[in-house]
């Protein structure tokens, strides 16, 4: 079993996927706590693919894939932030139609763009972590734990901020800004996710182990902690399940994080239901004070 | 010079309508609305520190508009508001309570979680909740009877318990001025009671506190000032003075009938005239 365990991880370059995925692991989920619980899911898929196009343009510029795929989704989680705090409607359909279009322009630049790049390209497509180089787990260490970091520093600021947004504002709280940070932290989390978990499945990613935390606790700090557990559980899990049965990383962590929840979903001691994580996140005057 | 120290106060008690101390609040020709729609228009205004004022007006008059102005959410269009001489910023000083939490009640938050946010902006930055901090939050959760709930998720509880826990939250930010928009809609008659005292008892320690109620008769026997709001202020003062037939029928355009018994006021819709335009 040891052997078993051990031996992928003699090898330099597995070693390192492995270090990365646990890593993205838990900057996904502790994002993700707030992900789930402020339904921002569709905004996380949105920023993956407009980072897609930015990746694209990255390599057809020929700079690293990791600043072309900040500046686009953290432009665009700058402009969707805007967009839905002036308005305050539901801005799901424009945020589908730009995000869509910036998408298939990065498809349609991709095809044009040289021919043998385009086997690279599908690896952040679909996730591959052994494409993961001695570079790429220095940027995914320094901007997760850049992420991490300003989640500990502002932990009480983001709680009140994603539980009340207007009592936060009345008493002083930046409200606005801790939103907009909240969403380019995101948008930092889906780009360092991309390369190992894919941009199709990268919410997944996000929301998955979270959601999984969700169901057991009633304590925000809790269902953060154990979201990580998740996050990292699905990481080592999917590793081996992807080195053994030869197939894609993104898509083994992402399945054993789905089969986690499902196994808390049906097994779990029930602290809460299946229904209310369906409603969580969505549109808050429903749940309004009984008069 | 201790019976010097206590009389003050005293003296002040007899004459409620004087300002005695410093303006809490001050409002200076205050116009603000939504879009291009103006909702107040003029409101002059001066709360004196300690004050317990009821703040009274129809549907869509305007109340929660000047609550929210009061505490810096909504922007003047015209003219200021004053909160202890400085100009309205969003802050601690002020605590407001809304009228409809918007909030998930899913969320995995604790009772005592939620309170505790209400020392966050105090803390500010960077700082932990620390043991005073506990013990403020404990205090503020048995002044509104709620320190048994204090581990409960914050959606396990009923509508009027999550009404005492938004106003425990409130006291936890330890404001000099409290702005509550129909605190005691949800709460039944006892805990009501109990609310009113940790009112007085509130304002007697100089927190100043406005309550917006559409209980007309609680307001005249419970209140040392009433504030009569429809877009611009219509009368402010003692409940004597300013509930009067002529003020509440501008105030409500509608016929409402002032019955007093003794010294208790009860306001009633007047039959004779409820089908008058
Ligand atoms: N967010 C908003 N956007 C646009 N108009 C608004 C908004 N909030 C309130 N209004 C309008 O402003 C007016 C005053 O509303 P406000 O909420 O201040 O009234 P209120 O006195 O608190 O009423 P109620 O007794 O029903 O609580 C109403 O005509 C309302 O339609
Ligand atoms: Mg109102």
């Amino acid at each position: 079993m040891i052997d078993w365990l051990m031996e992928p991880l003699g090898y330099t370059f597995l070693l390192r996927g492995f270090v990365a995925a646990i890593m993205i692991g838990i900057i996904c989920a502790v994002v993700g706590t707030f992900v789930v619980l402020k339904g921002l899911a569709f905004i996380g898929d949105a920023l993956a693919h407009i980072a897609f196009t930015g990746i694209v343009v990255a390599f057809l510029a020929g700079f690293s894939f990791y600043i072309g795929a900040l500046i686009a989704a953290v432009l665009a989680a700058l402009g969707i932030g805007a967009v839905s705090q002036r308005t305050g409607i539901s801005t799901d359909t424009s945020i589908g139609i730009f995000f869509s279009g910036i998408f298939a322009a990065g498809i349609v630049l991709m095809s044009l763009g040289i021919q043998t790049y385009t086997i690279d390209l599908f690896s952040y497509l679909f996730g591959d972590i052994l494409s993961v180089r001695r570079d790429d787990l220095i940027s995914i260490m320094i901007l997760g734990g850049i992420v991490l970091g300003i989640i500990l520093l502002f932990y009480k600021e983001l709680l009140f901020v994603s539980f009340d947004p207007v009592v936060a504002e009345s008493a002083g709280l930046p409200a606005r800004k801790l939103q907009m940070l909240l969403l380019i932290l995101l948008s930092v989390t889906v780009v360092v996710s991309v390369q190992a978990v894919g941009v199709v499945l990268v919410v997944a990613m996000i929301v998955t182990p979270s959601a999984t935390a969700y169901l057991l606790t009633d304590r925000f700090g809790v269902m953060m902690a154990l979201g990580a557990v998740f996050g990292a559980a699905s990481a080592i899990g999917g590793f081996y399940l992807s080195y053994y049965a030869d197939v894609p990383s993104g898509g083994a962590i992402v399945l054993v994080a789905t089969l986690l929840f499902a196994i808390v979903a049906i097994i779990g001691p029930k602290r809460r239901s299946f229904w209310q994580l369906a409603t969580s996140g969505t549109d808050a005057s429903q749940h309004q004070r009984p008069a | 010079m201790v019976v010097e120290v206590e009389a003050v106060p005293e003296a002040l008690a007899e004459q409620p309508d004087l300002p005695a101390g410093p303006a809490a609040i001050r409002v200076e020709d205050l116009s603000t609305g939504y879009h291009d729609e103006p909702v107040l228009q003029h409101v002059d205004l001066n709360v004196t520190s300690g004050s317990l004022v009821g703040l009274i007006g129809p549907n869509g008059s305007g109340k929660s508009t000047l609550f929210k102005t009061m505490t810096g959410l909504q922007k003047p269009w015209q003219g200021r508001v004053l909160i202890n001489g400085q100009p309205g910023e969003p802050g601690s000083e002020v605590a407001y309570v809304p009228q409809t939490e918007t909030v998930d009640w899913s969320f995995p938050v604790t009772v005592g979680q939620v309170v505790m946010m209400g020392r966050y902006p105090r803390l500010g930055f960077l700082r932990w909740p620390r043991k005073p901090d506990h013990q403020i939050v404990d205090h503020a959760l048995e002044m509104v009877g709620m320190a048994d709930f204090k581990n409960r998720q914050i959606g396990q509880l009923s509508g009027g318990q999550r009404q005492r826990v938004f106003l425990a939250r409130a006291l936890a930010q330890e404001p000099s001025i409290l702005l509550l928009d129909e605190p005691v809609s949800g709460v039944d008659a006892t805990t009501q009671h109990q609310i009113f005292e940790l009112l007085d008892q509130l304002c007697k320690d100089g927190v100043t506190t406005i309550v917006a109620s559409h209980d007309l008769s609680c307001v005249a026997q419970r209140f040392d000032h009433v504030l009569l709001l429809n877009r611009t202020v219509h009368g402010f003062g003692p409940p004597e003075d300013v509930l009067t037939q002529d003020l509440l029928n501008r105030t409500f355009q509608s016929h409402l009938l002032l019955l007093r018994l003794g010294n208790r006021t009860f306001v009633v819709e007047d039959p004779d005239h409820f089908h008058h335009d």
